[in-house]
């Protein structure tokens, strides 16, 4: 089946098995392979990417071909004009990770939540991260990172993630 | 734990938060795991898993599968066999492991056969279209029954019985005598279930055999990449120097990749048949259903005391479940791991250990989760003791601690099992956390709300680890001795490069390493590039595990970077044009003595190695194998606070403070960050994580909605501190931290939802201590 997406703001169109789940597409035919894998039951949240900028995804219960049209944000495409984005930022500057692999997924979780809630309680955010497993830190440096990124995010002007 | 960044030109580089070198890239989506290596022409590989705990082989049909469009091979122990690999040995050598089921399949999930295809969909329909006849045996699902002997789990071995091993440290007359002799004593079992590690990226390898120059590069999921190239070379015949095995950035381990498993084996032999590369990832249910397993110990713990509370005895009695294979992760010489470490932090006269370890129809494995080898059971089972002691006594825990703690001026300290404790100070680092918790007023609080029906427990642990396996008098894996190396090239402009044998999956070693040189040489950590994981360029060392890195290849560096300083010694002479006698390493530079003005940096001594070295040897860099002489003992005092539901059993964790001391500390930030995770992990292990048997030997948690993980929602916030007694005996006074949380926090949980139930009389429960078991407990009491 063909599929049309554009992903960190390049179009691509590839034809794929309809089978074929979005991370897998994301990691084995674009061969962005920031977008980890880390479960078979959509618990552990590692592949969590941004479907149209704004809403957090877990591309492995999504099918390629249902992202079709649509426009995907990927860890690699957080950065804009070479400049980190705060999310990723804070996560660095909090020790917000140790092994990396639940990160990107935790990041684009973050970042959709922010956009829904630029102001959350701790309580809030931890709520909101719920989706997302992490084996090393402990989460309190992860809440820290959000905070961080929160604080910076509403003091700046809102900077559109890469595709939008 | 304040963070801040680390001065220029790498001054006073230890004990400062320098932020992560490795983040760069993984915050950027760059890391490089094992799934993300794909190479020319690779071929996948699957896996076919026996529904049946025990059962025997009657046919393995590959037609269907051979059919499938894509499906090159199918694969069996007979086929291994052809190439003398249906059975490895075993992590310490004593036992052997079928790589695929050989005749019989002895544990539910257990590997059958192996299809390897063009693509990654084809595998795995390969796998659902293999089609494998059973005849089903009556499983052996614990390990008390394997005890009778009735079912045979394994009829291959020589010995025709369950039984493993029997292992026993200390006097044990003596102990029994003085048991006997106690005013008080108890004597209860307390279990340790089977738990998982579950790193976030399961296990998996990418096997290229290069036909044309006959070597094998395999990129594996290791923590001990060493050890993987060595053993494969043992077991293939294939000369080491044709085995590369590359370990790339390693989405946690906790004790999980050390082992070797079957995909990682066939994923090798399918790629010298095929000529092929062969990637083989381990799928969510397969990492928890066959790689191994941790703890599984049933412990019967016995302390005697006088009617004050003075200890006088101690004697814990283990039944170990290994499961089908005695693959567990210990040192030869030790089979039960450190057990001995089970007097914890207390000066008992006397104290013996036991152990019988049996096989099981269930997944092989009794890795060091997170924990160096069986010291996490042997602290639950002296912190649980401890505290059901103090209930007999009718004494508070805190005192009963306080009364019996081995003494400041007792280290090093003789322990009755053999352990010679390097340093600590208990008594203040316990204090520390009593006062900072404000002990003495929750337990007023405590009296209050008990008072009006609420269940309140504080709960308390004050353990001592024993890590940094090992001085090679004692310790070694398959006969190699247990040091560890680093390497250090300074290049002509003063930057540099850096390797261990070890293999950080987490840890922080591109910083701490960088951080432990640069004080050494007074050189910029940002610029020492610390490199692990590749055997062809790392100095050989046996891997990060049992928190052993920065004890042992902490201390290479440290003593490299020492030699290093030594050859810019004899090269600054030259280049100051004096005696060797005379120049002096000051304030991060050589200076002639009395000559303040008359000084050189490193940066330019590392230019002058290249320029002008004089009579001495050109080029600056060093290779160091550290054997340490002891291992290290990283202690700590942890309190918990919990509030329970009466009406759901729902246990909140109010409060949990961690002091911790590991002696010096590299980077205050990382340790923090290891300790907030260790926490976790007990946390994780105290209330929610259990890989469980139904009697069938039906594994009853094979994914993660059903072995759970906490998560941010769960998880709570936690308070730290620390104290610090460096260990005498280590370069710069390091003991390791990255599993004392992980060791220590379980007892205090469950110490403190016991302390909660105490007024309904309820002084026992295993863990995971869910809300369906607490309430069925408060049920059961007020019946």
């Amino acid at each position: 089946m063909k599929v049309s997406v554009t992903v960190n703001g390049t179009a691509y169109e590839r034809d794929v098995e309809p089978r074929t789940l979005l991370a897998y597409f994301l990691r084995e035919d674009l061969g962005l392979t920031g977008t980890h894998v880390g479960c078979d039951t959509s618990s552990c949240g590692c592949c969590v990417v941004l479907l149209n900028g704004d809403t957090a995804v877990k591309s492995c219960s999504m099918f390629a071909v249902q992202a079709d049209g649509r426009e995907i944000t990927t860890i690699e495409g957080m950065k804009t004009g070479g400049k980190l984005h705060p999310m990723q930022q804070a996560f660095s500057d909090q020790h917000g990770l140790q092994c990396g692999y639940c990160t990107p997924g935790m990041m684009a979780t973050a970042i959709a939540f922010l956009k829904q809630n630029p102001a959350p309680s701790e309580a809030e955010i931890r709520d909101a991260l719920s989706g997302n497993m992490c084996r090393c830190t402990g989460y309190n440096n992860i809440v820290k990172a959000v905070q961080q990124a929160a604080a910076e995010l509403s003091a700046a002007p809102a900077e559109p993630v890469a595709a939008s | 734990m304040s963070t801040t960044e680390a001065p220029p030109n790498g001054k006073y580089a230890m004990g400062k938060s320098m932020k992560r070198k490795e983040d760069a890239r993984f915050i950027a989506g760059k890391g490089r795991y094992i799934d993300d290596i794909v190479l020319p022409g690779m071929l996948y590989l699957a896996i076919v898993h026996s529904p049946y705990p025990h059962a025997r082989i009657l046919k393995v049909n590959k037609d269907a599968a051979l059919a499938i469009p894509g499906v090159l091979a199918v694969i069996t122990a007979d086929d291994l066999a052809g190439v003398g690999l249906a059975w490895i040995p075993t992590f310490h050598g004593y036992d052997k492991q079928m790589v695929l089921a050989v005749g019989k399949v002895l544990y539910q999930y257990q590997e059958v056969a192996a299809v390897i295809a063009t693509s990654r969909p084809a595998a795995a329909d390969g796998v659902e279209a293999v089609d494998v006849e059973y005849e089903p045996l009556t499983p052996v699902v614990s390990p008390f029954d394997a005890k009778t002997d009735k079912t045979l789990v394994r009829e291959d071995r020589e010995n025709k019985t369950n039984h493993i091993y029997h292992w026993e440290v200390g006097k044990q007359a003596e102990t029994d005598a003085a048991l006997a002799a106690s005013d008080v004593s108890i004597n209860e079992r307390v279990y340790f279930q089977r738990c998982h590690p579950a790193p976030l990226e399961p296990c998996g390898s990418v096997a290229d055999m290069n036909a044309a120059t006959g070597t094998l590069t395999l990129y594996m999921t290791s923590q001990a990449p060493h050890a993987h190239r060595t053993v494969v070379s043992l077991v293939t015949g294939i000369p080491e120097d044709k085995i590369h095995v590359i370990s790339p950035d390693i989405g946690g381990g906790f004790g999980n990749k050390v082992p070797v498993y079957a995909g990682y084996v066939c994923s090798a032999v399918a790629s010298i048949v095929t000529g092929h590369p062969v990637k083989w990832i381990e799928t969510r249910t397969e990492n928890l259903t066959t790689t191994g397993f941790a703890r599984d110990y049933h412990m019967d713990v016995q302390i005697g005391a006088t009617k004050e509370g003075n200890i006088t005895a101690l004697k814990v009695s283990t039944t170990a479940d290994h499961g089908a294979f005695d693959a567990a992760a210990d040192p030869t010489k030790y089979p039960a791991g450190l057990f001995g470490i089970c007097t914890g932090s207390y000066d008992f006269p006397i104290a013996f250990t036991q152990l019988d370890a049996y096989f099981t129809n269930k997944a092989p494995g009794g890795v060091a989760y997170r924990c160096s080898f069986r010291v996490t059971e042997a602290s639950y089972a002296i912190e649980r003791g401890m505290e059901m002691l103090a209930r007999r006594l009718g004494q508070d825990p805190a005192d009963l601690r306080l009364r019996n703690f081995v003494k400041k001026e007792q280290f090093p300290y003789a322990s009755p099992l053999g352990f010679v404790y390097d340093s600590g100070d208990y008594h203040t680092t316990f204090q520390k956390a009593l006062d900072k918790i404000g002990y003495r007023e929750l337990r007023k609080e405590q009296a209050e709300r008990r008072a009006r029906g609420e269940l309140m427990g504080i709960g308390i642990s004050t353990f001592t680890e024993v890590v940094g396996a090992g001085p090679s008098k004692h310790f070694d894996i398959m006969g190699i001795k247990m040091f560890d190396s680093a390497e250090i090239r300074i290049h002509p402009t003063g930057s540099g490069i850096v390797r261990t044998g070890t293999k950080s999956q987490g840890q922080g070693h591109e910083t701490t390493w960088a951080q432990i040189v640069a004080e050494e040489l007074g050189l910029d950590p940002q610029n020492l590039l610390v490199e692990e994981g590749d055997t062809d360029t790392a100095p050989y060392g046996l891997g990060t595990y049992a928190s052993r890195s920065t004890p042992v290849a902490g201390a290479a560096l440290a003593m490299a970077a020492r030699r290093v300083r030594e050859k810019a010694r004899n090269i600054a002479a030259h280049v100051l044009e004096a005696p060797l006698g005379d120049v002096e390493w000051t304030d991060y530079k050589f200076q002639v003595k009395g000559v303040p003005e008359k000084s050189v940096t490193m940066k330019e001594i590392a230019f002058a190695a290249y320029t002008n070295p004089g009579p001495n040897e050109p080029g600056l860099e060093a290779t160091y194998y550290y054997d340490p002489p002891n291992l290290t003992f990283p202690y700590g005092a942890y309190i918990a606070v919990v509030d329970i539901d009466k009406l759901t059993g729902e246990t909140k964790v109010r409060r949990f403070l961690a002091i911790d001391d590991c002696g010096t500390v590299i980077n205050p930030m990382i340790v923090e960050g290891q300790i907030h995770g260790g926490l976790t992990e007990g946390f994780a292990i105290a209330f929610m994580q259990e890989i469980a048997y139904d009697e069938n030997g039906n594994n009853l948690q094979p994914n993660f909605t059903e072995y759970l993980i906490p998560t941010s929602l769960e998880t709570p916030s936690w308070e730290t501190d620390s104290t610090c007694n460096p260990s005498p005996h280590h370069p710069i006074g390091a003991k390791g931290v990255g599993e004392s949380p992980n060791v220590g926090s379980p007892a205090a949980f469950v110490n403190a939802v016991m302390d909660a139930l105490a007024p309904l009389g309820i002084t026992n429960m295993d863990m995971p201590m869910t809300r369906d078991k607490v309430w069925r407990a408060i049920q059961g009491a007020s019946k």
